[in-house]
């Protein structure tokens, strides 16, 4: 069982919780997980079968991009924190 | 729901300037970064410039490691992002379409800054703006620059425009 850290945005997913806890041993599996308990929320986390460019995934403390990314392994008693990237900017039409 | 939040970004003179040197230093690349304040204060305290990792001149992004590292310090500190400022520096102090696609935190003030038209030049004018982004929906706030936090309204004063 890992501790899932929500952020603001996406708490209407869970009740307006914090943190919920969900099983997987890899990150796919433990977003299928979430997904179950949390309708809707696979979606805000993952475009096809990739996590999304602007979300980011932390298992204790590794950016998954960096780890394997969905098939980064979940040790029991882990800690997965999610944030959406803090970007933007004037973008290129100009 | 945005009829809970206010409509006026109230911050101290010392942040503001804080932002602008910043833009400033940053210039013509976008800057970025973050003022942190108690859990449900709305009062931008302890600012935190922040590493713009795209180093571009039209975009700015958090590194993924800096951004875990603050959220951390802040939920440590039961603290949340009262503002997340960054700059335009060849376009107006207004969302783009870009800031308004990825604005995550419903709860901040969006502040923009501009550095256009030779305004990265220390003492002169520049564009200071704060704005709501919510579901894609944009409201602009009145900013209101205090001396301190603690001074009443007598020595509030609006933001330069």
């Amino acid at each position: 069982m890992a501790e899932v850290r929500i952020p603001t945005i996406l708490r209407p997913y869970t009740d307006g919780e914090r943190a919920v806890t969900a099983t997987g041993s890899t990150v796919a599996e433990l977003i299928d997980n979430l997904e179950a308990n949390h309708e809707g929320i696979k979606e805000r986390l993952l475009d096809g079968a990739d996590v999304r460019r602007f979300v980011n995934i932390y298992v204790n403390d590794e950016d998954i991009r960096f780890t394997g990314g969905l098939q980064t392994a979940v040790a029991d008693a882990a800690t997965v924190v999610i944030l959406p990237a803090v970007a933007g900017g004037a973008g290129e039409s100009r | 729901m945005t009829d809970k939040l206010n409509r006026v970004l109230t911050i101290d003179q010392a942040t503001f300037d804080a932002i602008v040197a910043h833009a400033r230093r940053d210039h013509p690349d976008e800057a970025c970064g973050v003022v942190a304040g108690p859990y449900g204060s709305d009062r931008p305290a302890r600012f935190i410039p922040m590493l713009n990792a795209a180093m571009s001149p039209t975009f700015y992004e958090f590194d993924s490691g800096d951004l875990l590292k603050l959220y951390r310090e802040m939920d440590d500190n039961d603290e949340e992002p009262v503002v997340i400022y960054h700059s335009h520096t060849a376009t107006e102090a207004h969302p783009s379409r870009t800031d308004i696609n990825l604005a995550s935190e419903p709860n901040a003030h969006y502040v923009l800054v501009s550095t256009r038209d030779g305004a990265e030049v220390e003492g002169t004018p520049i564009d200071f703006r704060s704005f709501r982004i919510v579901d894609g929906q944009v409201t602009e706030e009145e900013v209101r620059v205090v001396e301190r936090y603690d001074d009443d309204s007598e020595n509030t004063q609006k933001a330069e425009n």
